[in-house]
């Protein structure tokens, strides 16, 4: 029987079984619409966190004290304590790839104005912090040199700290004094509001001050928990990391063939990590979704097992008229692909429209081309795959049975 | 007498045998015989006869365990089951007694069914062939009725249209008039009577003896052996006995 035949007889007998079709096909249906919107949400985060790595300026590196913590072993105490004073002296003098560096050190705590409080972090850095981070500052200025070297009281801060202590974001809170743990700080700039990052942190619960003033008033501590460092450009990233490694290196006095006690990471791998553990969660999901699929086919399985016996005569008929096993098998198969294809395209219409409702709720969803294609090439599959034993069952029946069947 | 004729069908020493369990039984213990084109013959039995075995072996559904059996020309016990798909499709037309047609198809295209496993035929060739085929058996005007939509002498009509759709060596049909009543049976003897007229081979299997006075020759079987070949001298006309029907007896 030729191609044409074949699918005028599947949809014959498709149609006329309309309820119980659909009611195979839910489980392909609600199995690939949960792929399409699981790999939607998963590439609409990666772009999204991508897009806000991107606005932290692409050429920002970050030196963190310690040896490489991939691997997960617990370090000393000493070990977070290698970035000195003296490292930030030495790239500020010696770094030719780099333009700007800010040391940091942070403390957590609340901070207070009149009746109201509340918590934040403060980060002491340096005037250029803002120029790295690509920040810009809505009221005001920025601390000058000046006030590092006076390790002045004087901070800037973002919107939502205006908002809470003031009550309104709007707020000109400039040259107002908030405390922080009882020191006295002098706002001198509000940051422009940047919203919640896509790992949910709010951008604008901060406050900066002079590294000066952090180290000596607050933290009470002569290392820095980072140093942020602009390259010339992005495509310089790696000779910036080498030469700072170097002049690290030397620093901290290290032997050849010794570890860092430091590490220097570059935005791009950043961005690497976090698409990383986004491909990760994608891929757990994926694998859940694929199994439901895997259910789903043997859903189908059955119901073509079902479809088979009750068709026994229609099957003895079609043999004794000519049809060989062949005939029947294809027969069969062209039916549970067509099932699970239609499931498919069901699954990939609902799935388009879950993921443009959690765009509409505020996920970013994105549904990526190959997903859609490789969805509708496991539907295909799923048909064949499980379509195959209950083909196999009718194509190897004896026609003489499939005719004395009632 | 026959002799001149094309021999259509050739059974040699035909044995069948069926393992159940430790037993063996056998249906059919050596039968032997030859049907030429354009004979009607009728084949009667009891059940437990051989009859169904018998059969199926003509109708290439079964092989025998021994002896051979030669459609014609072509010799059946060593052949696959995907090669007597094909002469079934080729060489056979299959009438049932209670008709198998497709439900919720149309009568041409049930019709059309043996030859959508022809790669010779194109749809158009098809249909032409299937309403042909329709029309020879005075379903001309019911050609797009369902099968659900037509009584049992309408529904074996469709079932003889499809056996003749493919123009077959042979027209094998199994109690063909066993589910219908009196007066469509007799019309479907008429129109048996009508295609052997035409020179077609028919093959009636049966267990009801008044049959075999409207074919041209009967075969008796029991236990698994023929009992009986005889020609009918003296062919009854089925249209003749319609006619002589009491009408409309229940009005």
């Amino acid at each position: 029987m030729n191609f044409t035949n074949l699918m005028k007889v599947a949809i014959t007998a498709i149609m006329s079984n309309k309820s119980r079709t659909l009611l195979s096909t839910l489980g392909i249906i609600i199995g690939v619409a949960a792929v399409i919107t699981m790999m939607a949400i998963g590439q609409g985060s990666k772009d999204s966190i991508r897009k806000e790595l991107s606005k932290m300026g692409t050429n920002l590196l970050t030196i963190r004290p310690g040896g490489d913590m991939r691997g997960g072993v617990r370090l000393d105490p000493s070990a977070m304590q290698t970035l000195k004073m003296a490292d930030y002296e030495a790239i500020l003098q010696e770094a030719k790839l780099v333009t700007h560096v800010s040391p940091e050190v942070n403390a957590a705590g609340q901070v207070i104005y009149g009746a109201k409080n509340t918590n934040t972090t403060v980060y002491g850095e340096s005037a250029e912090y803002l120029t790295i981070k690509l920040w810009e500052i809505k009221d005001g200025d920025c601390f000058t040199e000046e006030d590092i070297k006076k390790s002045a009281k004087v901070c800037v801060v973002g919107t939502t700290i205006v908002e809470e202590l003031f009550g309104d974001k709007n707020f000109d809170a400039v040259g107002k004094t908030i405390r922080f743990k009882s020191i006295p700080f002098r706002i001198v700039g509000i940051l422009k509001s940047k919203g919640y990052n896509s790992w949910g942190m709010d951008q604008d619960n901060v406050m900066i001050a002079p590294y000066t003033t952090v180290m000596k008033r607050i933290a009470a501590q002569t290392f820095f928990s980072s140093i942020n460092v602009s390259a010339l450009r992005e495509e310089l990233s790696d000779d910036a990391i080498e030469e700072l490694t170097a002049i690290l290196r030397r620093n901290h006095k290290i032997k050849d063939g010794d570890d860092d006690d430091f590490t220097i990471r570059s935005q791009q791998e950043m961005m690497e990590t976090m698409s990383s553990t986004m491909t990760t969660l994608q891929t757990v999901l994926v694998v859940a979704a694929a199994f439901s699929l895997l259910v789903a086919g043997i859903g189908i399985m059955n119901i073509m097992l079902v479809s088979v016996t009750e068709r026994t005569k229609e099957i003895g008929l079609r043999m004794s008229v000519g049809a060989r096993g062949i005939d029947i098998s294809r027969q069969f198969l062209l039916e549970s692909v067509m099932i699970s294809l239609s499931g498919g395209l069901i699954g990939i219409g609902l799935g388009y429209l879950l993921s443009w409702g959690a765009n509409a709720i505020g996920f970013p969803a994105t549904v990526p081309l190959w997903s859609v294609l490789v969805s509708f090439g496991v539907c295909a599959l799923i048909g064949l795959l499980f379509g195959y034993i209950p083909a196999h069952k009718a194509a190897t029946m004896d026609p003489i049975e499939a005719l004395r069947y009632e | 007498m026959t002799d001149e004729r094309k021999v259509v069908i050739e059974l040699q020493d035909v044995r069948r045998e069926f393992h159940v369990g430790s037993e063996t039984v056998k249906a059919l213990r050596g039968v032997s015989f030859k049907i030429h084109e354009g004979e009607f013959v009728t084949i009667m039995g009891t059940s437990g006869s051989g009859k169904s075995t018998l059969l199926n072996q003509l109708g290439c559904l079964d092989t025998p365990t021994s002896g051979e059996y030669i459609l014609d020309g072509v010799p059946v016990r060593k052949m696959r089951r995907r090669e007597r798909a094909v002469l079934r499709n080729r060489k056979i037309g299959f009438i049932f007694q209670n008709y198998n047609l497709l439900a919720k198809t149309t009568a041409v295209e049930n019709v059309e069914l043996p030859l959508m496993y022809n790669s010779a035929y194109s749809a158009r060739q098809r249909r032409e062939a299937a309403i042909k085929a329709l029309q020879a058996v005075g379903l001309g005007d019911r050609l797009e009725h369902k099968s659900n939509q037509m009584s049992g002498g309408q529904m074996q009509r469709v079932a003889i249209a499809r056996a003749l759709v493919n123009n077959p060596a042979v027209i094998l049909a199994d109690e063909a008039t066993g589910n219908l009543d009196t007066r469509t049976s007799f019309e479907i003897l008429v129109l048996f009577q009508e295609l052997h007229r035409q020179g077609r081979t028919i093959i009636f299997v049966t267990h009801n003896p008044e049959i075999a006075q409207y074919s041209s020759r009967n075969i008796m079987l029991r236990d698994g052996k023929i009992r009986e070949d005889v020609e009918n001298p003296n062919i009854l006309s089925a249209a003749e006995a319609l006619a002589a029907l009491p009408k409309n007896q229940d009005d």
